[in-house]
This record gives structure tokens, C-alpha cells and sequence, in this order.
């Protein structure tokens, strides 16, 4: 441990003071590697009994002993690609509407709007989701569809789906993305686009050509903690996605009316009756996949945001 | 040992008697006995939860089967009172009491049968108008006591079934459907999702309205889920010394075939509180069981229960 | 310079700029419309199924969730208990330290802070609710596992927070303090920190309201309870009361969650407020 401090080495409560610092942090980096080994020693009956074959198979099955993730892990992907799809195009014409062209008198009001949705509770997102959004989508979307066999916008249609899910996620994930991409869109210097003003540069040219490709790894590392938040989502997603793998034989579908599974989802309904033993040990495989995923998935778009950060800081 | 006093004991299990026990725990505290917290959390958590030792008592629509009396060998398990589990349906029009036969049930499950007007529907039930749309089955997401009464009758009526679906707390429906976590979300789903057909306590329908079948037993008779039909396949069920048996397919003419004791499960050293509370359901609290729609046990089942309470000091 | 198309097309690249700009706007407008109605809803339901009883009767009693908003706050108080203290301390390690341990601290920082709250909740199922249940028969559930399990979350926010909080704290304060023969400790604690209190206490705060309404960590830690519980034993929380009345099937039910969603959303606004107000007269002090 290399810290910095010459100047009182010799203080005894100094030392005291670097100590309990110290060990604060130890107590993270204790937690932290608590987690992923307690994750991976409770896993470990899962692991050996079904390897690799964890993420590929597609029945989750107590009563044979057979436990294999792929439609939770497709649910996971396709919803969040979803969410992502919806939320991306809005969140980014919302964050340069706000950072480019918002008249100044309302860029408080909406700047703290945005700030409250981020601030919602997942819970309450899904309270909405079941009561609002589910039977709107059913009734004007997809019954309507029904018989339509449009590519995608088909499959069971009962309300709880992909599709909803999708939707709820992008409505979590929208206030995120665009106060994120603000942030980095307002850090451009002033300079970048008065060069481009001056070469004849129309206001939509500066932004597309400029400030867009200026800032384009840090919105990328915006997106990507979208993606990271959508990963885990655990209770919106739980109350609209209908918790059942779709009608095929691999239990993946992608036709967006179809209910689904994500693995978060299929831990929040399966974890507490999980007897000891191999149907425990997959449960808490699953959170060791979430786990990994989400560190990787973290770990780019920090790199991505702190990078933008030192370009721009040039 | 420390001489705690017991301001609250806790359950958690089967959501099938959660009705009932909710209510009970609100009389039984409101006559100054302790608060009992009962959680519904399925019948495959109250296991769980029993076999660890985080509740104080377990509850369970199912006996245990044998591995998992491997994990809690002295357990007891003390019926409660019995319960009908009803084909509860919301399709536009069709009024309550359609008459169903098991085999068609087992067939809607399989997805044999995926239209209200399917002639196997409409030749049971001449004079009601039934709608074209498609069915939409709704079972458990989580593992379930009351899965295991409905599949455990469905397996003895339908071979289609038994060796398609097979039977107990959680097993492997045909893709396809929705799935709610215990009997208040399967009920939720139906009621909220035209076209469906799911399982719930008869408790659950009554009480939110949800219209449900009329199933024809094994004396070929069309039996409305009632508290009387439920005593009277209950009252057919000769339970043997550990009180464990399934109560489907009675043989009463009478008698509904849907229908199943539910347990509480302790272990001999529970606390004398809980079993304080349990005398208290089995003498006082069987009065007022079918107020809340369920079946009070059979007076000589009655009688039996509270000696086997009393032997381990209740 | 090839950047820009040449004069002749100066009309079709405004209007394209126009349009561009406009659909920029709509899709602001989208948004906020989309907001709007989950705001609209909430509002609307949870008002007019608000009223004094759900406050003061218990779940198991009758029609309310009063066991759930005591759980709720005396969970808060616990996770606050536990990780605002670790939480600064660790934040000022980041500031007063360099090298490679401090930078994987911080890297991991950044990794708590990604876990989906699920994967919390099963942890500290697997590692504190298991083990007591298996010494203490009936125990394990608790109100101190949620708190522990929220502290997890607050925990990376609050590092964070004051980790920033103190670095912009003018470095000429702190060099004219130990300047003057004071210790490292005594100048953290007497003049850093202080001038630092402010923004500390917003991110405390927003860590506070962000995992107010977490659900799924609590799910496997308090599992709930119908009456006012022990903080050793099951307790409620508001989040999850909410989690269960809105996926039951009794209409009743459905709306004291609408009632509960409504009085949620009003704590954590309360506390974003309140986490503003302090950063906004904080900045009239430095001015």
C-alpha cells in the first residue's frame, strides 16, 4: 500500500488515521471478493454437474435434476436489446435538445423531471407496467396484430411479454441515458463548435459531424450503463415479462408478443422455494453469471466515459 | 435457556390456505394471542423454509416427498383444514359453472384443446354460447402445493397428461401461457388476461369473482367446488397414521375431485407458542374456517391432529 | 475544406438542420410525455386511494401498511448506520491515497455499484440468513440482513460521493493547515471535511433515497411480515408490500400498492429535495 503522506510518519495518530482509512477500504475490497466467492463456493454443485452446458440448454427442470439458462439469458439480451432499440434514438434527441436547443427557463424543469423518473423505484415502474402499460399494449397492440403474422409483432399476445418488458425497460433506462449523454454533449468545448459555425457549419451539421464524433465513446459508455442497468433489472421486468419460456423448443422466441424469462427474473421467482442443493447451487449460478456480466459489462463503459473525459479534458 | 417471550411467531408456505391464515392470525391476535406472521410464498418455499430453519412453521398443500424428508426427517405434518382447487376461467361470456370433464382439462393443459368453441367444450355444455378466442392457460411460476393436487388428479384422469406433464409441485408444462407466482398472482392473471384458464384455491375465485368450471368426478357426476363438495371428497380420504395423503379423484358421488388437505409442518421442538397457535386452528379456528371459505377438517381428522399435537406438548 | 457541401446547397441543408432539430425536440417531447403518464398515473391512483389508515394499521390487521413504512425506515437507519461511516472513510482513503491498491479499490468501487441488486439480495441470503438460521432455529429472516443488504448498495455512492466531494475541496486549505505543524488526521477532520459537509450529505442522501425503493435485495433477506416485527425477526418494508399488493389478485389490495407507490415516490423525492437544497445553499455559501 503506497500512500502518499511523508510529511507525518513519525505522528502516531497519523498512523491510526491511515489505518482505519485502510481498513475501510479493506472491508470493499473484502466484500467484493466475498460476493464473488461466496457467487462461485455455492455454485460450484451447478458448475460440476452441468459445465458449460449451463448457458446452451434450454429446460430448467427440478424434477429431472436438468438445469440449463438459455431462455433466461436470452430474455435478459433480447429485453435489454429492446430497451435499448427504444431508448437510445429519444434519450439521444432528448439530451441534445437539452444541451444544444433548450431555451435556458426550461431547462431546469426538465433537467429535474428527468432526474425524478431516474429516481423511481423499479417497483413502482412495474406497479405501472401491469396496470397501465400491459393491457394498453395488449388491447391496441397487440390484439389488433393478431392475425396480421407481421415479422416480430407476433406470437401469444397475452400481455405480459418481451415487448412490455422492453418498453418498461427503456422508460427506466430513457431519464439515464439522457442525463448521462447531456452531461458528456455539455462538455464539448465551445470552441469545437464555434469552428464549425464559422466554416458555414449548419446548427445540425455541428452537431452531427462536430459534437456527435467528439463525444461518440462517451455516449457509447452512457448507452453501455443503460445496458448495465436493464442487465439486472430485476422487479419491473419480473411483473410484466409473464415469467414462461415461449412456445418452441428451444424456449426462445424472437417474436416480440411472446412472454419470457430473464435471469434476474427467474431468480426473484424461484429463489426462495429452492430446495438445498443442485436446484440452490444453479439459482445462484445464474447470480454468478449477472455477477460477471455486469462487471464486464461496467468495467467498458467507465474505460469508455473516462476516456472521453481525458479527450476532452485536453 | 433464556426465558424469551414471544412477541410474534412466523410461518411462511403454501399461498392456497393464505386466506385462511391471515384471517386466523388476525382473530387469534385480536383474542390476545401472539401476532403470527404468515407469508405465502409458496408451498416449495414453506419447505424450504421449515428444512432451514428460518420460519418457526412451514406450510404445505403437499407432503413432503421422500428426498426432501431426507433434509428434515422428524418433521411433522399437521392438515389444517381441506381446500378445492378450481378451473377458474375468464372468457368473454361464458358465465360461471362450464362444465368440464378431466380429460378436457388435462387436454386445455397440453394444449390439446386451444379454443373456447373446441366441439370437446361446447358438446359438454349445450346452450352456452362459447367465444371463438384462443385459450390462454395460466399455472405457477413457483413450486406449488396447489400444482401438486391439480396435476396429481389431472396424472390419474388423463394418461395423455401423466406422461406428458407428469405431476408434483413444479413440473414442466407445456410451453406456452403465463405463469404467476402463487395462487393471489395465477389468480391475477386470469382475471386480468381474456381467454384464460388457470388453477387457484376456491377461496381465491370467490372472493375476487373469478368464475371457474364445474369438474365431473369419478361417479360421472358434475360437481360445483363448494365447501360441501369439498368436505365430502375429504371426508372420503381415510388419512393414514402420518396424515399424508392426496384427496383427488374421490370416489364420493358428491364429492369434488379437485380437492386437497393442506399441512402446517413443525418440528416436535417448535415452540410452544406455535403450538399454542396450532391448538387454537384446530378447535377454535375450524368454526370459523368456512367463513373464509375453506373446509374444516373432518370431526374424527380433527380429533386425531390434536392428539398428535398434544404429544409433542401442544 | 470538404467538411461542408458547397453554397448551392445552402436552403436543403438548413432545412435538413431544421428537420433534424425538430425530431430532436420530438423525441424530447417523447420522452417527457412518457414520463409524464407514469407520473400522471401514479399521481392520480395513489391520491385517490390515499388516506390517514394506511398509516397507522398494519397489514395483517386491516387495510394499511404501517408495519411497512416503520420496517422501511428502521432498514434505512441500519444501512445508514453501516455505510456512512465505512462509506466516508473509504472515501477519504481514495483521496488521501495513491497507488495500486487504491486504484483497484476504486475500480471496484465502480463494480459494487453495477451488481444488480438480485445478486446482493441472494448473497447476503447465502451468507448471513442461512448461518443464523442454522444457529438460531425460527431466526435468520431479519431487518438487520436488509439493512445489511442496502448498506451493500449505499455503500459504492457514498465512496464515491465524498471521494469528489473532497477533491474539490481548494488543496491550498489543506496545505495551509498541515503548513501550520497540524497533523494529516487533524486536518481531514477539522478542515477538509468540513468544508466538504455539505456535498457529502447530498450524496448520503441520494444513496438513501436510491435504495429506498430497492425491492429484490429484500426479497431473501426481511421476506415481509403482516404485523409490526422485531428488527431480529421478519419485518415489512414499503417496497415490498408494494411488490406483493400490486401482483395480488384482490382489488383491494391493488389499490393501497397504488396508495403505497405514491408515498414511496414521495419519500425519495423528499430526500432528492432535500439532498438539492443543501447542495444549492452549500453553493451560495461558496459564493
Amino acid at each position: 500500500m503506497a500512500l502518499t503522506i511523508t510529511t507525518s510518519k513519525s505522528r502516531p495518530g497519523d498512523k491510526i488515521y491511515l489505518g482505519v482509512l485502510g481498513f475501510s477500504a479493506l472491508v470493499l475490497f473484502v466484500l467484493i471478493v466475498g460476493i464473488a466467492a461466496t457467487l462461485a463456493w455455492q455454485s460450484r454443485l451447478s458448475i460440476q454437474a452441468t459445465g458449460f452446458k449451463f448457458v446452451t440448454l434450454s429446460v430448467w427442470d427440478d424434477a429431472a435434476g436438468t438445469y440449463g439458462i438459455w431462455p433466461f439469458l436470452f430474455g435478459t439480451l433480447y429485453s435489454s436489446l429492446i430497451a435499448l432499440l427504444l431508448a437510445v434514438p429519444i434519450s439521444l434527441g432528448a439530451a441534445i435538445f437539452l444541451a444544444e436547443l433548450c431555451p435556458k427557463w426550461l431547462r431546469t424543469p426538465i433537467t429535474f423531471l428527468i432526474e425524478l423518473l431516474a429516481a423511481i423505484p423499479s417497483v413502482v415502474y412495474g406497479l405501472w407496467g401491469i396496470f397501465v402499460l400491459t393491457p394498453f399494449l395488449r388491447d391496441k397492440l397487440m390484439t389488433p396484430l393478431a392475425d396480421k403474422k407481421i415479422p416480430l409483432f407476433q406470437g401469444a399476445g397475452f400481455g405480459p411479454s418481451m415487448l412490455t418488458a422492453g418498453v418498461i425497460l427503456a422508460i427506466m433506462i430513457l431519464p439515464f441515458i439522457t442525463a448521462v449523454s447531456r452531461d458528456i454533449l455539455k462538455a464539448i468545448p465551445k470552441a469545437q463548435r464555434e469552428a464549425s459555425y464559422g466554416l458555414g457549419g449548419t446548427k445540425w451539421e455541428t452537431i452531427s459531424k462536430v459534437v456527435l464524433p467528439y463525444s461518440r465513446s462517451g455516449i457509447i459508455g452512457a448507452v453501455m450503463l443503460g445496458l448495465g442497468r436493464a442487465f439486472g433489472e430485476t422487479m419491473a421486468v419480473t411483473m410484466v415479462i409473464g415469467n414462461q419460456a415461449a412456445q418452441t423448443d428451444s424456449g426462445i422466441s424472437l417474436n416480440l408478443f411472446e412472454p419470457g424469462y430473464t435471469m434476474a427474473s427467474a431468480l426473484a421467482n424461484k429463489f426462495n422455494e429452492a430446495q438445498p442443493g443442485l436446484s440452490t447451487s444453479a439459482l445462484i449460478e445464474i447470480g454468478l453469471v449477472l455477477f460477471i456480466v455486469a462487471v464486464i459489462i461496467n468495467s467498458c463503459a467507465r474505460l469508455l466515459v473516462r476516456l472521453t473525459g481525458k479527450s476532452v479534458n485536453k | 435457556m433464556r426465558n424469551l417471550k414471544f412477541q410474534q411467531i412466523s410461518g411462511a408456505g403454501a399461498t392456497f390456505p393464505e386466506l385462511l391464515y391471515n384471517n386466523w392470525a388476525k382473530e387469534y391476535k385480536a383474542t390476545g394471542g401472539v401476532a403470527v406472521n404468515y407469508q405465502g410464498i409458496g408451498s416449495g418455499g414453506g419447505i424450504k423454509a421449515i428444512t432451514a430453519k428460518t420460519v418457526d412453521f412451514g406450510a404445505s398443500d403437499s407432503p413432503l416427498n421422500a428426498e426432501e424428508l431426507k433434509g428434515a426427517p422428524k418433521i411433522l405434518h399437521l392438515p389444517m383444514c381441506a381446500g378445492a382447487v378450481v378451473v377458474a376461467y375468464n372468457a368473454p361470456g361464458v358465465p360461471n359453472g362450464l362444465k368440464l370433464t378431466g380429460a378436457v382439462i388435462a387436454d386445455i393443459f397440453l394444449h390439446k384443446i386451444t379454443a373456447w368453441n373446441d366441439p370437446r367444450i361446447s358438446g359438454l355444455n349445450p346452450g352456452i354460447k362459447l367465444p371463438a378466442s384462443r385459450i390462454v392457460t395460466v399455472s405457477r411460476s413457483d413450486s406449488s402445493g396447489t400444482t401438486a393436487i391439480f396435476t396429481n388428479y389431472l396424472a390419474k384422469v388423463s394418461p395423455a397428461f401423466k406422461a406428458g406433464i407428469g405431476e408434483g409441485k413444479s413440473v414442466n408444462w407445456t410451453k406456452g401461457g403465463l405463469a404467476g407466482k402463487g395462487n393471489p398472482g395465477v389468480a391475477a392473471f386470469i382475471k386480468q388476461t381474456p381467454g384464460a384458464i388457470g388453477y387457484v384455491e376456491l377461496a381465491f375465485a370467490d372472493k375476487n369473482a373469478i368464475t371457474y368450471a364445474y369438474v365431473q368426478n369419478a361417479k360421472k357426476n358434475f360437481v360445483a367446488p363448494t365447501l360441501a363438495s369439498t368436505s365430502a371428497a375429504a371426508a372420503g380420504v381415510k388419512l393414514p397414521g402420518d396424515f399424508c395423503a392426496m384427496a383427488t379423484n374421490t370416489g364420493e358421488p358428491t364429492g369434488y375431485p379437485i380437492a386437497g388437505f393442506t399441512w402446517i409442518l413443525l418440528y416436535p421442538d417448535a415452540k410452544p407458542e406455535v403450538k399454542k397457535f396450532l391448538r387454537w386452528c384446530l378447535t377454535t379456528g375450524q368454526k370459523s374456517a368456512a367463513k373464509y371459505d375453506y373446509a374444516p377438517l373432518p370431526a374424527g381428522v380433527q380429533k386425531r391432529v390434536l392428539d398428535a399435537l398434544k404429544k409433542i406438548g401442544g | 475544406m470538404s467538411l461542408y457541401a458547397a453554397d448551392s446547397h445552402v436552403k436543403l441543408r438548413r432545412a435538413q438542420s431544421l428537420i433534424m432539430l425538430s425530431l430532436c425536440s420530438v423525441a424530447a417531447l417523447v420522452g417527457i410525455l412518457v414520463l409524464g403518464l407514469v407520473l400522471y398515473f401514479l399521481a392520480a391512483r395513489g391520491l385517490s386511494h390515499l388516506n390517514i389508515k394506511l398509516f397507522t394499521v398494519a397489514s395483517g390487521d386491516g387495510d394499511g401498511f404501517a408495519q411497512s413504512i416503520r420496517g422501511t425506515l428502521q432498514i434505512l437507519g441500519v444501512a445508514c448506520a453501516i455505510a456512512v461511516p465505512i462509506g466516508i472513510l473509504g472515501g477519504i482513503y481514495q483521496q488521501e491515497s495513491k497507488g495500486k491498491f487504491a486504484n483497484t479499490v476504486r475500480f471496484l468501487t465502480d463494480v459494487l455499484n453495477g451488481i444488480p441488486s438480485i445478486v446482493i439480495g441472494i448473497f447476503v441470503y447465502a451468507a448471513l440468513v442461512l448461518p443464523i438460521s442454522q444457529a438460531y432455529p425460527g431466526k435468520g429472516y431479519s431487518g438487520w440482513a436488509g439493512g445489511v443488504a442496502l448498506a451493500i448498495m449505499m455503500l459504492p455512492l457514498i465512496m464515491r460521493t465524498t471521494e469528489e466531494m473532497l477533491r474539490l475541496v481548494p488543496s491550498a486549505l489543506s496545505e495551509a493547515s498541515l503548513g501550520l505543524g497540524a497533523t494529516r488526521w487533524r486536518t481531514m477532520l477539522s478542515v477538509v471535511l468540513p468544508a466538504a459537509r455539505g456535498g457529502i450529505l447530498t450524496g448520503i442522501l441520494l444513496a438513501v433515497a436510491r435504495v429506498a425503493g430497492e425491492t429484490a435485495p429484500l426479497i431473501f433477506t426481511i421476506l415481509g411480515n403482516e404485523f409490526l416485527g422485531q428488527m431480529d425477526g421478519q419485518v415489512d418494508a414499503l417496497p415490498l408490500r408494494l411488490f406483493k399488493y400490486a401482483t395480488d389478485v384482490d382489488e383491494k389490495h391493488n389499490q393501497i400498492a397504488w396508495a403505497a407507490a405514491l408515498t414511496l415516490i414521495l419519500m425519495v423525492l423528499m430526500m432528492s429535495i432535500a439532498a438539492r437544497l443543501t447542495t444549492r445553499s452549500r453553493m451560495q455559501e461558496d459564493k
